[in-house]
């Protein structure tokens, strides 16, 4: 379990300012909030007044032994119950309604709020957390904030009103129900307390288990080459045994508190009977107004049991209101400025009538950058690219070479220096105007759900199908697709899963071409695909840098020969620079990755080749 | 086929049957002072109050009246009171038994159920976990073993109580008035079919609901992994644009289900509250003729309001009753796959002999052959490296070695024993193998490393990291060897692994190793670092060093050339350098780099 799992079962002490921010999600949906409580007070009414329709009954139908009247009570009753299910069906309608209206609300803007963040928040942040604060958490939330309403209201109604009535028929029945209220609710809360956490704890428990049973079935294979099935085997067994005695600590809680309040309760019912039959005697209490209070006497925990759970659940839920409301207010650190913003728009709604051309002349100047504070990656940079060239960046991993790259993308801002676009620092620009005369290509080629006319659609929104498969016959991509059964509309899959990486590759140049950037950054990949391919995506890579001012983390020989320029990066410094034949005769750094490379290569090509001539 | 999964339910059940019998046991005492809390009342109200006959089993009868009968309860009322918290208390008592003793039942099936899938699992032949859909496997072990414990923990008590209280309400509801039993009882039959209905539709409904959920998961999912695909098209006014139609999807549609469950429990609400209704006005009738006592009217009113709510879940109970018998079902079907075994009369012979395949034939799936009769003899404690086109069956020989497989044809022996008796554990014991791509568990270096002893010492730790060249990696990391591995630590680079998986490896003192191109990730300054410890330590080990690296190759004893499943080739670096074949070829590569840099940089 990550430290990231770990957190989702902490638990902290209940903020009303965090749970203010989340009530703010309910006023666009105030109609069915309003709605909903108005139907549960009927609801809390309605289970007031049965008891004592109940109560009526016996008074005044059975005791006297008489008819009159009958009709109307009939009637009343059938009335009452039609307004009672209709209440129930509305309360459920319009909390559920407000359940799924606040989860959305919350997911919209935590993905607005996403897509304004920063590349060093998603550095430092794991996908797989963010998705837990966009699905479980906000659903929760919702669903906290929506039933807790509705329990609240409830609860507090049918309190208020069993309360007002019984006092207004016998105060002196009604102070015994009160008498047990402090301790009945004083107990509730306890043991809610209580129970979220060991239920938390069995939540804890059972994400480790599942966690060890990924282990054991990912790991099985290495296991068994080691022969650790025993000692994983009893390790595991503690982790179920351990998961057992917490679960049943958990119900032992659980199954402590129904009887005990029920007891409690029984105090009071016990109380009444006795009180309320010595006054039947003395005082003239009638029996049907001893049922009623006898019935609202054994009703009376509901509404304690339902208002402490929703305590529990509002302090359960607190670390996920946190974390969600965090999500929300994150302030992404590369924002365009309101001057920038004013004239050339934001990335939701962009100014494109102002935008100036881009020609693609890229000027680093004296550019520092440091992704932690004090761990230099690029230093004192400084590059002139005129437009139209290729540059290849080479160097180990770590050297800052994608830190260059990042930077030019305005993924990262430079922390001291600048870089200038046609001759402008870019941050006269807005994020998007960049963006948009940008192809870029990644070392692993990601795609979306979707046909593959749709993901090479994605370079140029209003693309035609005529120019979407015409970027496609450029990189070489139109062979293998029109293979495919349904060709350009042929699903890729989720990321693409059903191609090849190879494949994935053309249709990621396909979908950068479309666009027809001024400039044009590579990762390239360092994955081996099949030599055919290869020979294609070279001939791809070819193609789309003709023209155009192009950066390229290059780990191809052929991609290297070519470029321009190419700068060998090692610390955050320029080591070497210049052409392919310039570096080659300086006999230094570059040449002997390039050999080692080319060894490499061609092995890897006599060894696959061979095994295709022979099959 | 239910028939034999309610039997293998029963089985899973065993160690836990007798939690069951007390939780059933305390489910029919709860429910009988449950029933007796408005028998009371209504005897106070009759027999107290207003003078009716008491009624009661005989012998309480004459008690109470040899204590002075109805006068003497009519004057000290506090009596019926105490004895209602009493019986509340008693009825307490039981119910927080059958809570307990139901989760210890629960708890217990579910544990012996996860250990058994677990070790199952870890004991299934190596080809079932190449094939096996891992997600799937976890699922099982997981959800469905959860679905079943939640079955067990819930649904099964609620089931019992059910009946029970059926059971009860019947046999005293008709001792009382057998008319207004059947008037008071008539709609529960409709209540259930009516609630088992709804519990069947609504898991299309939320079927529904999970699949607009599931695409709102990978739209996301999709976005912030392709972060830098969005930002770099400056795509985040389609993406928003995109996510806000999954996203109203799913709300729609959790809408129109809450719709459902809002049309189901007001619609079921009104039945009951009929139902009460119907009870009330009977009773009111028989009670004002005369028929029946007031005292049996509040029972008859307090037993249907407390049978009718609980009615409702029994719908529910019985099709979640399904779901459980599918899940254990699929459990089942885990456990009744055959486990590895080492086959009669195992063996564990010393493996350090001589090593010999003897026209060996493989292949995996009755698909054409990996291995075509392979035959080659390996001393004891030589070091032999393979180099093979891509699929000759390298790293087939050496699952063949472990007894990860059989072979299909010809036979492996070890010092004249054929490994096919030999025991398994043992033979994987003295052959240690290092995968390209090895799986490190998830806790810290020092634990992976000494991962294959019951005892973990430093120093030993420390001295295999060094073979592996870890050593200096691992001190520079914060925790040193306490680093945890994986998600919940640092992420390893993928020589950083292999280097790992080496150190936890020779820590083991095996009698062979195989090094399966193990050090592909690491740069060849690093691999040459390893490859001398490692054979300054390795004296005597018979070894197995697959590589396509030439200088790898070149320091073995002999070096074994396969293709295509055929051994062609075999001898030192030497002899092959000097004979026309794939190493040779491979080889050359290397002497013809300095011709070919000339006419790149003439080429250019």
């Amino acid at each position: 379990m990550s430290a990231i799992q770990e957190e989702e079962f902490t638990q902290s002490k209940v903020q009303w300012s965090t749970w203010k921010k989340l009530l703010s999600y309910t006023r666009p949906h105030r109609r069915s909030v309003a709605m909903t409580l108005l139907a549960m007070a009927v609801v809390a009414m309605a289970d007031v007044v049965g008891p004592y329709l109940n109560g009526y009954a016996i008074d005044t139908f059975i005791t006297p032994g008489r008819w009159d009247g009958m009709g109307w009570y009939i009637a009343i009753s059938l009335v009452l119950i039609v307004i009672s299910s209709t209440c129930v069906f509305t309360f459920i309608y319009n909390a559920g309604h407000v359940e799924a209206g606040i989860c959305h609300d919350i997911r919209r803007d935590s993905f607005h709020r996403l897509q304004e963040l920063s590349f060093s928040y998603y550095d430092k942040t794991p996908v797989g957390y963010i998705m837990a604060r966009m699905t479980s958490d906000s659903s929760r939330l919702a669903d906290t904030v929506a039933w807790s309403l509705v329990d609240l209201c409830w609860g507090f109604g049918f309190m208020v009103i069993s309360l007002v009535s019984m006092f207004i028929f016998n105060w002196r029945l009604a102070l015994v129900m009160l008498a047990i209220l402090p301790p009945l609710t004083a107990l509730s809360l306890i043991f809610q307390k209580r129970i979220l956490t060991h239920q938390r704890n069995v939540r804890k428990l059972g994400s480790r288990i599942t966690g060890a049973f990924n282990e054991g079935i990912m790991g099985a294979r290495t296991t068994k080459t080691l022969v650790r099935e025993d000692g994983n085997f009893g390790e595991f067994t503690r982790l179920s045994g351990s998961m057992r005695e917490s679960a049943i600590r958990a119900a032992h809680y659980s199954a402590l508190f129904m009887p005990i309040v029920m007891t409690l309760g029984s105090l009071a019912t016990g109380a009444v009977l006795w009180l309320g039959g010595w006054q039947v005697q003395v005082m003239g209490l009638s029996l049907g107004e001893l049922s009623f209070f006898l019935s609202l006497s054994n009703m009376f925990f509901e509404p304690v049991r339902h208002i402490a759970m929703i305590f529990a659940e509002l302090q359960n839920s607190q670390a996920a209101a946190e974390r969600v409301i965090g999500l929300l207010e994150n302030q992404p650190e590369i924002s365009d400025t309101p001057e920038v913003l004013k004239r050339f728009g934001d990335s939701f709604e962009p100014k494109r009538e102002n935008w100036p051309p881009l020609t693609g002349e890229v000027t680093f100047e004296n550019v520092s950058f440091q992704y932690k504070q004090g761990e230099k990656v690029l230093e004192d940079f400084s590059l002139e690219v005129p437009a139209g060239q290729t540059i290849a960046l080479v160097g180990e991993t770590g050297s800052g070479k994608s830190t260059i790259v990042n930077l030019l993308c305005r993924f990262y801002e430079p922390t001291a220096g600048r870089i200038l676009i046609d001759g402008v620092d870019y941050r006269e620009r807005s994020q998007l105007w960049l963006h948009s005369n940008l192809g870029y290509v990644l070392q692993s080629p990601h795609l979306f759900s979707g046909t593959i006319r749709e993901n090479i659609r994605y370079g140029k929104l209003d693309a035609t199908d005529e120019e979407i498969e015409r970027a496609a016959r450029l990189v070489g991509a139109d062979g293998f697709i029109s293979r495919l059964e349904k060709g350009y509309d042929t699903p890729v899959g989720e990321g693409g899963s059903r191609l090849s990486t190879g494949e994935k590759q053309l249709i990621s140049f396909a979908r950068a071409i479309v666009a027809a950037p001024a400039l044009f950054v590579l990762d390239e990949a360092t994955s081996s695909i099949d030599t055919e391919t290869e020979v294609r995506i070279q001939a791809a890579i070819e193609k789309v840098l003709a023209g155009r001012t192009s950066f390229i983390i290059a780990h191809r020989l052929s991609t290297i020969r070519n470029a321009d320029r190419i700068m060998v990066i090692e610390k955050g410094r320029v080591i070497e620079s210049g052409t392919h034949r310039e570096l080659l005769a300086a006999r230094g750094h570059y040449y002997e990755l390039y050999t080692n490379q080319f060894v490499e290569e061609k092995e890897r090509a006599l060894l696959a080749g061979a095994a295709a001539g022979q099959s | 086929m239910n028939r034999y999964r309610l039997k293998a339910l029963w089985g899973f059940m065993s160690g836990a049957r007798m939690y069951y019998l007390i939780a059933v046991a305390s489910s029919l005492l709860t429910e009988c002072f449950a029933f007796a809390m408005p028998l009371i009342i209504s005897n106070t109200v009759d027999y107290g109050l207003n003078g009716k006959p008491l009624r009661a089993p005989a012998f309480i009868a004459q008690w109470i009246e040899g204590l002075g009968g109805a006068p003497m309860l009519a004057r000290n009322l506090w009596i019926p009171g105490v004895l209602l918290v009493c019986v509340m208390l008693l009825q307490g008592v039981f119910m927080f038994l059958r809570g307990r003793t139901v989760s210890m039942g629960a708890e217990t099936v579910a544990r012996s159920m996860r250990n058994r899938l677990y070790d199952h699992l870890q004991r299934l032949p190596y080809d079932y976990h190449v094939k096996a859909e891992t997600g799937d496997l976890i699922q099982r072990s997981t959800t469905d073993v959860e679905t079943v414990r939640r079955f067990f923990s819930a649904q099964f008590i609620q089931a019992v109580r059910m009946i029970v209280m059926l059971a009860l309400a019947l046999g005293i509801l008709l001792s009382i008035h057998p008319l207004m039993t059947l008037y008071s009882l008539a709609l529960i039959p409709f209540i259930v079919a009516s609630c088992m209905w709804f519990f069947k539709r609504i898991q299309k409904q939320f079927a529904v609901v999970e699949e607009a959920d599931g695409h709102l998961s990978t739209v996301m999912q999709e976005n912030l992994t392709g972060v830098r695909v969005v930002r770099a098209f400056g795509r985040e006014r389609f993406e928003l644009a995109k996510f806000s139609v999954a996203n109203r999807d799913i709300r729609d549609k959790s809408i129109r289900l809450t719709r459902f469950f809002a049309f189901f429990w007001s619609s079921s609400d009104m039945i009951v509250i009929i139902q009460q209704l119907v009870t009330l006005l009977v009773g009111v009738w028989y009670a004002a003729s005369g028929a029946i006592t007031l005292g049996d009217y509040i029972v008859f009113n307090s037993y249907v309001g407390m049978l009718l709510w609980p009615v409702r879940q029994f719908g529910r109970v019985l099709s979640d009753m399904g779901r459980m018998l599918i899940a254990m079902g699929r459990i089942d079907e885990v456990l009744k796959t055959p486990a590895e075994d080492s086959g009669d009369d195992p063996q564990a012979p010393p493996i350090d002999r001589d090593i010999v395949f003897d026209r060996v034939t493989f292949g995996y799936d009755d698909k054409e052959p990996v291995l075509r009769e392979l035959s080659f003899t390996v001393k004891a404690g030589e070091t032999v490296a393979l180099l093979g086109t891509t699929g000759s069956g390298k790293s087939t020989i050496m699952h063949l070695m472990q007894r990860l497989y059989d072979a299909d044809e010809g036979r492996i022996t070890i010092g004249g024993v054929d490994i096919r008796r030999i025991d398994k554990a043992h033979l994987r014991r003295r052959v240690g193998i290092v995968l390209q791509e090895p799986f490190l568990y998830s806790r810290t270096i020092r634990e992976n490393i000494g991962i294959t002893k019951d005892s973990i010492c430093d120093e030993e730790v420390a001295d295999a990291a060094r073979v592996a060249c870890l050593h200096d990696v691992v001190e520079e990391f914060e925790k040193g060897y306490d680093t945890l591995v994986g998600e919940r630590g640092v992420t390893l680079s993928g020589g950083q692994k292999q280097r790992v998986a080496i150190a936890r490896t020779i820590i083991r003192d095996c009698d062979v190793l195989i090094f399966d191109d193990s050090l592909s990730a690491v740069d060849t300054h690093t691999d040459a670092i390893i490859r001398s410890e490692l054979r300054r330590r390795r004296k005597g080990i018979t070894t197995f060093i697959i590589s396509h690296r030439i200088s790898t190759l070149k320091e073995a004893d002999r070096i074994l050339v396969l293709e295509d499943g055929r051994l062609t080739q075999q001898g030192t670096h030497e002899e092959l350098i000097n004979t026309d074949g794939l190493y040779r070829r491979v080889w050359s590569l290397q002497a013809s780099l300095e011709a070919d840099m000339e006419r790149e940089a003439i080429s250019v």
